[in-house]
């Protein structure tokens, strides 16, 4: 697990590499067009920048009061509404890459976790209010709003449907 | 509060070289085909969508990177249509995360998910630019 996990973070920085090496090759091609694409990064970096400092302060409050051992013992087979709605909050609020999030749901499911709930646990990423701000600078608030509602229906259908099947 | 910090700080060390490369090959390719991804996204309410979606299931990172990648392909002329798919193919679609997720939940488990999610991405993404244009929020 452990070296799946380095694999991944340096397959990030292979990215940037690539990335990097390719500004390299265009500089030689190119060095008018380089140029202008590192200014245009500058500008978006700037803008982005200041946005980011706020969500990851964000992401360490939500970190220092949230904790996913907390909604654990809500989520098992007779959980009902009570689980949907633990599992609705819980995956609004905790916040962490797939690969941080599959142990811990792992370790749900064998629990007795429902299939149904690790569904929406795993596709509700997207409605997390750490994020929302970036979602609303760059689509606005009333995209913001309509996409949360839609990923919120879509992941508890998914989620039952899911759940009918492998049943 | 210690726990809470490190947790933080392994989340922002993950994501900044994709933050980084995602922005760098932007930029790249917003200068290279200047205005030409209007040709390529036209606003087809099935062909753009499909492409957000594949291009977003291929990637992964935190929501925010696809927030960030979406909203300057967005600026560059990428269709909102396109853009929606992308940004939620990128969350819930995850073909590189695809074997650790069979491990865990098992394969029949996270094909079905990363299926359905896939067409969820393309229905949501037709469905929230439909909303927006019935209320008037975008032309």
């Amino acid at each position: 697990m452990k070296n799946k996990k380095i694999k991944r973070i340096s397959g990030r920085w292979k990215f940037l590499g690539i990335v990097l090496f390719l500004y390299i090759v265009f500089f030689f091609v190119d060095q008018q067009l380089t140029m202008k694409a590192i200014e245009l990064f500058e500008q978006t970096f700037m803008r982005v920048a200041r946005i980011l400092v706020v969500v990851f302060v964000v992401i360490f409050f939500v970190n220092l009061l949230v904790k996913p051992e907390g909604i654990k013992k809500h989520l098992g087979e007779d959980s009902g509404f009570r689980g949907w709605v633990y599992t609705m909050l819980g995956s609004i609020f905790i916040s962490g890459p797939p690969y941080v999030m599959f142990p811990f749901l792992g370790e749900l499911k064998k629990h007795g976790a429902r299939l149904s709930l690790l569904v929406i646990f795993l596709n509700n990423r997207n409605v997390q209010p750490v994020f929302l701000p970036v979602m609303i600078f760059y689509f606005g608030t009333p995209f913001t709003i309509i996409i949360s509602v839609y990923i919120l229906i879509f992941s508890s259908i998914n989620g039952f449907v899911i759940e009918k099947i492998l049943k | 509060m210690k726990e809470a910090l490190i947790k933080t700080l392994t989340t922002l060390r993950s994501s900044l070289p994709m933050i980084l490369g995602v922005l760098l090959l932007i930029s790249l390719l917003g200068s290279v085909f200047e205005g030409g991804y209007s040709k390529v996204f036209t606003g087809n309410y099935f062909l753009d969508p499909l492409l957000g979606a594949l291009l977003g299931s291929i990637s992964f990172g935190i929501p925010v990177t696809s927030y960030v990648a979406g909203g300057e392909l967005l600026k560059e002329g990428v269709s909102l249509l396109a853009v929606t798919a992308f940004v939620l193919a990128w969350t819930t679609v995850g073909i590189a995360m695809l074997p650790i997720e069979a491990e865990v939940f098992g394969r029949k488990f996270a094909f079905l998910r990363n299926g359905l999610n896939f067409v969820s991405a393309i229905l949501i993404a037709i469905l929230t630019v439909t909303t927006l244009r019935i209320l008037g929020f975008v032309v």
